[in-house]
């Protein structure tokens, strides 16, 4: 229904945003399938940044349809139409799909820990012991299992990013965003957070939409790549062609300009 | 005629003052406790944004802030007791200060909230935290740290304020101080005693709320 096809993990179906008389995303069809992983390129301004805030619900489009996971975001089927829905509806659909954030927007009064048992147990109901020792395993798999106490301000930029990828994690979405996650970091900490991404995407069945200026990490984990320009995809397509022979003017001109930087 | 400060005098003025500054202290007390939480209300009203509620908080208030507190604890306690409703002189001063002070406080409550990063919404929104978990665990206790040393000065100034109280009759220090000088017909004892207790009360106080601001304001 909705002319997304039936088979995507998210689908977005014609979606607008309009700020004022300013359109930063001009309707746009998107399909991620289950388990893809899917980078997003672009100058900034593009959209880049605002697409991955649709698909996780943090605003509302102007136009169109989001569709994860079987649920629509901002509509609800009724008679076999669809018909805007609010809040609550968007909560049932926002459950499916967790992200993280340029300024990691880690809890800042609580410990690493308990940034991530927050979900688990206020989420999804799990007991205080269940939610420390799944914690517990989180941080370590991001490799701060001796950084359980310490609060975010006792971090560094990279550790804190690790600790917001845990605390996404703990609700095991089947999509996850991260939204230029590194670019916020000194140059000395951004491979630490791009190798525990890389593991998450060889070792998991998440799917992932991943907004990035890092071009040989991008190649390296998608299995597509999608450039932005001023809220249109203007190419897509495997990372060896989208990134070594890129077809569009546009792409060819942000491609040289990051490679110059 | 010259004046002479007796101190003996001055002395013997203070076990009276002290059982002044036992309801001066009970009025700080529990006029605090009601203005910050009726002020939390004021704050949680305003930025609900509920059509005319909003408004109407607003506007109280605007009005609270906008008049004398003098005038105010008047009407509580002259004007309202004809109409019924009687209370206590120190009770009707710890409204009378709760409500005066919990208008300033809804400010502050306001600054903090609204000080709260977007992005602390936006990771809790993400995580799918319920909303009462979000205002009571994320939020609050962010904008709290803000507003805890703001408090601190507020509670200070409501000591020193407290001496109001004294024209709607309650015997706190400022009233036994008055008291003793209608008694006696002198004042300067009576009176310089009373204001030392207060000083030697708001100064170390003032001192702790200043360090309490560079520890929040520090981390």
């Amino acid at each position: 229904m909705g002319g997304i096809p039936d088979d995507a993990l998210l689908g977005m179906r014609d979606v607008t945003m309009r700020y004022g008389s300013r359109t930063v995303i001009d309707a746009i069809r998107l399909a991620v399938k289950p388990r893809e992983k899917l980078a997003i390129i672009g100058p900034s301004g593009s959209g880049k940044t605002t697409i991955l805030r649709l698909a996780m619900g943090l605003e509302r489009p102007t136009d169109g349809f989001i569709r994860i996971d079987g649920q629509y975001l901002w509509h609800v089927q009724r008679n076999g139409a669809l018909a805007p829905a609010g809040e609550q509806q968007a909560r049932r659909a926002r459950r499916a799909v967790g992200m993280v954030f340029q300024q990691f927007n880690l809890f800042p009064h609580m410990t690493a820990l308990q940034n991530v048992t927050e979900p688990l147990i206020h989420v999804l109901r799990v007991n205080k012991k269940e939610a420390n020792d799944r914690a517990t395993d989180l941080l370590t798999r991001v490799g701060l299992a001796t950084h359980l106490d310490h609060r975010p301000a006792q971090l560094s930029g990279g550790q804190q990013q690790r600790v917001a990828i845990a605390r996404s994690l703990a609700l095991r979405p089947k999509l996850m965003l991260f939204d230029e996650v590194t670019s916020a970091l000194d140059p000395e900490l951004i491979g630490e957070v791009l190798n525990v991404i890389r593991d998450l995407a060889h070792t998991t069945s998440m799917a992932m939409m991943i907004v990035t200026h890092e071009i040989t990490f991008a190649a390296d984990i998608a299995d597509r790549v999608i450039v932005f320009d001023h809220g249109r995809i203007v190419e897509e397509g495997a990372p060896d062609v989208v990134l070594r022979q890129p077809q569009s003017p546009r792409t060819q001109q942000f491609l040289k300009a990051i490679l110059e930087r | 005629m010259t004046f002479q400060w007796d101190w003996g005098f001055a002395l013997q003025t203070l076990p009276t003052l002290f059982q002044g500054l036992i309801f001066t202290l009970e009025a700080t007390f529990y006029g605090s406790l009601l203005a910050f939480a009726l002020g939390l209300i004021w704050a949680l009203a305003r930025l609900a944004d509920v059509p005319v509620a909003s408004q109407i908080v607003r506007l109280w208030v605007e009005f609270v802030r906008g008049t004398p507190l003098l005038i105010q604890l008047y009407f509580l306690f002259f004007i309202f007791p004809s109409y019924g409703v009687t209370l206590p002189a120190l009770e009707t001063g710890i409204i009378g200060l709760g409500i005066y002070y919990s208008a300033y406080a809804s400010e502050v409550y306001r600054a903090g909230i609204e000080g709260v990063p977007r992005g602390q919404w936006e990771a809790s929104l993400a995580l799918g935290l319920p909303l009462r978990r979000v205002w009571g665990r994320i939020v609050l206790p962010q904008a709290m740290r803000f507003a805890i040393p703001v408090f601190g000065t507020y509670v200070i100034s409501m000591f020193k304020e407290s001496a109001i109280l004294s024209t709607i009759s309650v015997l706190e220090l400022m009233g036994q101080a008055n008291i003793i000088s209608a008694e006696t017909a002198r004042y300067v004892e009576p009176l310089s005693m009373a204001a030392l207790i207060f000083l030697c009360i708001s100064y170390p106080a003032a001192r702790l709320v200043r360090l309490l601001e560079a520890r929040t304001g520090a981390s």
